[in-house]
């Protein structure tokens, strides 16, 4: 057993309980709706909507929460990106997940107290939580009020192109789930990232 | 264009602007008083000009007047040319109006709205069963108001206005519902409090779109079902295979269908139906990105245990 980081403090495991759970309730309901038809229901229409809505409204209470405590908090050290020579380290942690990890290699940029991702977590947490997060909710809110929305946008009705705007984060959101869940799995055992996002302690490999 | 054929069209031009203007100096006639709040006659008891209120149901908006389909129309058209003189005769209120099927059944010229298709759904609606003659097409078809909506370019949410207000008309106005029924009419809101976000539905779905079912013969189904038979099912409308691409889009449908050979995307453009709006295009990419992300992280999954295991 490695060493022991604390790095993942109480506020911020609540946040992620609250966020998953609501994710996973937007996911599925967001995808009966698009997908919706009377042969195939995932969950009826009635209730998909109402509970779309009210995770929708969660997550983005959940989400001003977050970045209550991230602004407080020495968080934000791990958010920082550098872009002196960003795409060299990107590649280079790249290399490691698809060659390195196999020979047992070090990783390249290893977790710490400082900096808790790698590169390329980096830039993928700051693209989901400060692009696609604020896409969501920005475009969630409106479509939960269409009548707030313009008609028409150069030929294109308003709540057509924001709908769609809504499902392509929402898509790219639900990719990042899957690695996400994927990439958890690669902690110094299968399962010890799954216990630090309750215990709140990261093993080092 | 040639001399003659210019004169020719000047006269004939010159010719319609008269019997407009004759059908509008008389229309002009009836709307000094059907047009206004007060009206005013020449007492010959008294020699004195008497003002009067007019009964607001009896009141002409004359600027609808101008958009019906009838606007060509003098009044006395369709009324007895014995109204010009006022006091109207007490008889006259006892006249036979006209139907609709009077004009423009069995002519050709008005083959494509099927007229008869039309009567015969409209008796076996609830309004005819309920009220017999009682209930005729001018009950929704407002005879001094009434304009189309579906067949022409408005914009579905102009057409669903135009459309919802001839039943609100009624069903939102007790003295207009009172001639037929002696209850109060109930509050439509209420009744359609299920119905989530229903500002935004009642504003681009039309009433007979869940009040009737769609008749392949007739463009507007005019068989108004009874309650328990009206449309509850949100996936009928919120999926692919809408029930309004034949009821409420179905004109655009087939237009498009002629212009371009497939259902254009602009007919959904204008709004947006959750489960209804599918881009195909983004569709199929958003599914083979998916399945490739899928079978990437397997095969990493597969190397990690096979190739870990080992060493
Ligand atoms: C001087 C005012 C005046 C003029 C002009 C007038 N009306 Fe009237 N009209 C009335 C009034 C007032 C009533 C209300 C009932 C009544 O007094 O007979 C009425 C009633 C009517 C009714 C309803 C009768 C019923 O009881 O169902 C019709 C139809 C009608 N008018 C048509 C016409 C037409 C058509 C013209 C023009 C050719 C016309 N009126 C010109 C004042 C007028
Ligand atoms: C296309 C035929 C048509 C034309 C044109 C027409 N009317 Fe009417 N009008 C009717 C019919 C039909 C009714 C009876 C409506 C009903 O039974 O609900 C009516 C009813 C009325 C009434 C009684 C009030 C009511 O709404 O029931 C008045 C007043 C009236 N018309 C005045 C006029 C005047 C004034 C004009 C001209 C500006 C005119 N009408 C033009 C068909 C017509
Ligand atoms: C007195 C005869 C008469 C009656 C009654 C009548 N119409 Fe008409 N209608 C006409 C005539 C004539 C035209 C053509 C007017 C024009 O082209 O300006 C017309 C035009 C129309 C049009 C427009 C057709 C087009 O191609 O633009 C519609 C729709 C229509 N009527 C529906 C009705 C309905 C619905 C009723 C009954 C509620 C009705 N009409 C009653 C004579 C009548
Ligand atoms: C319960 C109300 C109601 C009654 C009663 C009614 N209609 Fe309609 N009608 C409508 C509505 C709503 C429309 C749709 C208006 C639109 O979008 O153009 C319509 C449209 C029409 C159209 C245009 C259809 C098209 O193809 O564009 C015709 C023609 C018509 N009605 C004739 C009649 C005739 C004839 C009667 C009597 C036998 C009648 N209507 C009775 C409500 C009614
Ligand atoms: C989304 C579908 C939908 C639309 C749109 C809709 N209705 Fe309904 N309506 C229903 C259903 C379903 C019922 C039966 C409700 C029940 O029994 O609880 C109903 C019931 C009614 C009733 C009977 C109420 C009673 O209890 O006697 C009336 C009247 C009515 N609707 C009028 C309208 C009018 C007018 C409009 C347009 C402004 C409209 N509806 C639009 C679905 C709809
Ligand atoms: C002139 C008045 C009037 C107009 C216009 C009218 N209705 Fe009605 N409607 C009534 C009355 C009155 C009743 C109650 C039953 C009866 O006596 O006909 C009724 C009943 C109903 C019902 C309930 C049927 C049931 O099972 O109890 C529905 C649904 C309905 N109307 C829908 C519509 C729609 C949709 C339109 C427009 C296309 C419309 N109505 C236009 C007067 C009207
Ligand atoms: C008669 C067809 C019809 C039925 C039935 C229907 N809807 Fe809708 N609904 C629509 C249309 C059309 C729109 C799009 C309005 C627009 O263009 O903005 C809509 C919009 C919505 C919206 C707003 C979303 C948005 O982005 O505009 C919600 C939420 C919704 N419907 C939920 C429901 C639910 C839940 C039910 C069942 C209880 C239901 N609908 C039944 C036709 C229908």
């Amino acid at each position: 057993m490695g060493e022991k980081l604390y790095l993942y403090p109480v506020w911020l495991r609540v946040w992620h309980a609250f966020n998953a759970i609501f994710f996973l309730v937007l996911l599925v309901t967001g995808i009966s709706m698009q997908y919706s038809s009377p042969d195939l229901i995932i969950v009826p229409f009635e209730l998909a909507v109402a509970s779309h809505n009210i995770a929708g409204i969660g997550i983005a209470i959940a989400y001003l929460f977050y970045l209550f405590f991230f602004i407080g908090s020495s968080n934000k050290q791990h958010y920082k990106i550098q872009l002196k020579g960003l795409v060299g380290r990107l590649l280079t942690q790249m290399r490691y997940y698809i060659f390195g990890v196999f020979k047992k290699e070090e990783a390249p940029f290893p977790t710490s107290e400082n900096m808790k991702f790698n590169p390329l977590q980096q830039f993928t947490y700051v693209g989901i939580m400060f692009v696609i997060f604020p896409v969501l909710i920005l475009t969630g809110i409106p479509l939960m009020f269409p009548e707030l929305i313009v008609d028409n946008v150069f030929g294109i009705g308003g709540t057509l192109l924001t709908a769609i705007l809504h499902a392509a984060a929402g898509f790219i959101a639900s990719i990042f789930l899957v690695i996400h869940l994927y990439f958890a799995t690669m902690g110094s055992t299968f399962t010890s990232n799954f216990k630090s996002i309750i215990n709140g302690y990261h093993e080092v490999h | 264009m040639n001399k003659r054929f210019k004169t020719q069209w000047i006269l004939a031009l010159s010719l319609f602007a008269f019997s407009l203007t004759v059908s509008g100096q008389q229309n002009q006639q009836c709307l000094q008083c059907h047009g206004q709040v007060f009206y005013e006659y020449d007492n010959e008891w008294t020699g004195l000009k008497d003002k009067r209120p007019m009964n607001p149901f009896y009141h002409i908006d004359s600027v609808k007047m101008h958009q019906t389909v009838h606007k060509a129309f003098a009044c006395t058209d369709c009324h007895s040319p014995e109204y010009e003189t006022f006091p109207h005769s007490g008889e006259l209120r006892m006249e036979e109006k006209y139907a609709c099927i009077d004009c423009h059944g069995g002519d050709d010229t008005y083959a494509q709205f099927n007229f008869e298709g039309i009567e015969a759904a409209f008796m076996e609606s609830v309004h005819y069963k309920a009220n017999d003659e009682k209930f005729n097409c001018w009950m929704c078809h407002d005879p001094h108001g009434y304009q189309l909506g579906l067949r022409t370019d408005e914009s579905i949410k102009s057409v669903v206005s135009l459309s919802n207000q001839m039943c609100l008309d009624c069903h939102d106005n007790k003295f207009k519902y009172g001639l037929l029924s002696d209850d109060l009419p109930k509050d439509i809101a209420q009744i359609h409090a299920w119905l989530p976000n229903q500002g935004n539905h009642f504003n681009k779905v039309r009433c007979i779109d869940c009040h009737t079912k769609v008749e392949d013969d007739i463009l507007v189904s005019h068989k108004i079902l009874p309650k328990t038979e009206a449309l509850r099912n949100c996936v009928d409308c919120h999926s692919a295979n809408s029930v309004l691409m034949e009821s409420l889009y179905a004109h655009r449908v087939k237009q498009s269908r002629a212009q371009s050979g497939f259902i254009n995307a602009t007919i959904l453009n204008e709004g947006y139906m959750i489960g209804a709006n599918r881009n195909t295009t983004l569709n199929v990419v958003s599914i083979v990105l998916f399945g490739l992300l899928v079978l990437g992280l397997s095969i990493h999954l597969i190397l990690r245990l096979t190739l870990l295991k080992k060493k």
